[in-house]
């Protein structure tokens, strides 16, 4: 599993991958112990995205020929990141989510069913965008692959849980979106009152929880 | 500690520097000076360390009061400049040279007469809090010291730099080595804006016919450009070769981010983190200084680096 590599300008290389857990596989590789003599060398920044690693590098330390050459050294691995010998971060939801009759209608769930589907599974951050703390959440169950909107809201609230493709995610401040809303949360995605900010940067576990299910 | 008292602001202006790279897995662009050269300029022609905080004005248009002995300089757009004294007495001053400041004195930086984007840089630099390491506003975030507002009194950073690990004693001795350089030669007025970009990382996503379209045709800034980026129309738009959707990526300053409207948008320093339509070409860091300095309305041409 070789990356395809392309040229992202004068200071960055895009590493192109089948799969979201080729992605993680390989960019946890690049944390292996032994790699670190190489690996690090001149790169400033790796950033995830669904099917790609962009590798920015500091050109007066190295060029885009020694960054591509490294990477074909690269051996993908399991994520070993302590934080996922941590439980995932449990987020209450009331879903009661303005796109719930739609979801149900394309997947011809009932909303328990949904409800089923988006708590029983556990969530992790694969890469984070669109606004500070907005994390891109892979579940361990089947996809429901779900299309965005068709014209985009020009405000969804802060904390909408929403649907789109392969992701689920929280909406951390009010903002345009074109996601399928199924519920609402409490719980700040992004705060500038914790170290980090985000609740989720790249790699952390997320598990939703029903706030309306009497226990 | 002195300070700048700030007395107009006419088009926006913010504080800016190096920006805080490197917190991309939170969803945070780094943000930072626009036009980069001319920001490191100003802070090199008052002795500050590149990593000092400087004020990037919309179109200048912006005054100061001093109430200490303060070394500034105002690069960029080209603005008229005039340091008025505390007794009243105007004297005249000039855009790209070091400027001795007085104890209530009055900096004023007129309106640009071309380009978008002044910077104004005292020794020492701007010294407001920081926020998650850097004095840059990020509009896009809406994260970082807030844009200035008239009556607001910022403190200036002491001795050289004012970096966020600045201590006593670092850098101390490097003052100002010029009394003056020369402004950025400008394209003859009507003449377009030649912008040097690298193909990729999605040239492939565009019909063969790409080069010839982004390269042989002028395009036009759009009204809606601001510093998430540069948005452009031309006659003839660029055609997608591959049609389905692009997963979210991770793109770079200077991206040419192409749209389903066919015109690319050149991504500035408050970029978003990741996005999901094909970049064409890179603007080269030169390109993304001039683009940053490019107002609606102007014309400009691409050029291929290789």
């Amino acid at each position: 599993m070789s990356p395809d590599l392309r040229s992202a300008g004068a200071s960055a290389v895009l590493a192109t991958f089948d799969s979201l857990a080729e992605v993680v596989a390989f960019r946890a590789g690049l944390a292996e112990p032994g790699l670190a003599d190489t690996a690090p060398a001149g790169v400033t920044e790796v950033v995830s995205g669904a099917r790609t690693l962009l590798f920015r590098f500091d050109p007066a330390v190295t060029d885009a020929g020694r960054v591509r050459s490294l990477l074909t050294e690269v051996r993908p691995s399991r994520p070993t990141d302590d934080r996922h010998e941590r439980e995932p971060v449990v987020v209450p939801v009331t879903y009661d989510g303005a796109d719930l009759d739609v979801v149900g209608a394309l997947t011809g769930m009932s909303r328990e069913d949904l409800v089923a589907w988006h708590t029983g599974q556990v969530w992790t951050s694969a890469f984070c965008g669109f606004a500070p703390g907005f994390s891109y959440l892979t579940g361990t169950a089947p996809s429901l692959d779900l299309p965005r909107r068709d014209t985009a809201r020009t405000a969804v609230p802060s904390g909408a849980v929403a649907l789109a493709g392969e992701f689920s995610a929280v909406y951390p401040r009010t903002s345009p979106g074109g996601w399928q809303l199924i519920g609402r949360t409490d719980v700040p995605m992004w705060s500038l009152d914790r170290t980090p900010p985000a609740l989720a940067p790249a790699g952390v576990r997320l598990r939703f929880v029903d706030a309306g299910a009497r226990s | 500690m002195s300070t700048l008292t700030v007395v107009h602001v006419g088009y926006g202006v913010t504080t800016q520097d190096l920006g805080r790279p490197g917190l991309s897995d939170m969803g945070l662009g780094a943000a930072g000076a626009a036009d980069r050269g001319s920001a490191a300029l100003a802070n090199r022609m008052v002795g500050n360390r590149p990593d000092a905080a400087v004020l990037e004005a919309l179109l200048g248009s912006v005054t100061l009061r001093t109430d200490a002995y303060t070394v500034a300089a105002v690069t960029g757009a080209p603005c008229p400049v005039t340091i008025e004294r505390a007794d009243g007495r105007v004297h005249g001053a000039a855009a790209y040279e070091v400027l001795l400041l007085e104890p209530g004195d009055t900096l004023r930086v007129g309106l640009a007469e071309e380009r978008l984007r002044a910077y104004v840089a005292v020794r020492g630099g701007v010294g407001v809090d920081p926020v998650l390491g850097s004095r840059s506003w990020d509009s896009l975030a809406q994260l970082g010291p807030a844009p200035l507002t008239v009556g607001d009194v910022l403190p200036v950073g002491a001795g050289p730099g004012h970096g966020a690990g600045a201590e006593v004693g670092v850098g101390v001795g490097a003052w100002p080595v010029v009394d003056a350089v020369p402004p950025p030669l400008l394209p003859w007025p009507g003449d377009p804006v030649v912008l040097d970009v690298v193909p990729g990382p999605r040239d492939d996503w565009f019909t063969p016919d790409w080069r010839t379209t982004l390269t042989g045709q002028e395009f036009h800034v759009s009204p809606d450009s601001d510093r998430v980026g540069v948005r452009t129309t031309a006659a003839a738009p660029l055609v997608r070769a591959v049609t389905h959707e692009l997963p979210s990526e991770g793109v770079e300053t200077g991206s040419l981010q192409v749209p389903p409207a066919g015109f690319p948008v050149l991504f500035l320093a408050d970029h978003p983190v990741t996005g999901g339509y094909p970049v064409v070409a890179v603007l080269t860091p030169e390109s993304v200084d001039r683009a940053a300095q490019l107002r609606p309305g102007d014309t400009l041409r691409f050029r291929t680096a290789r």
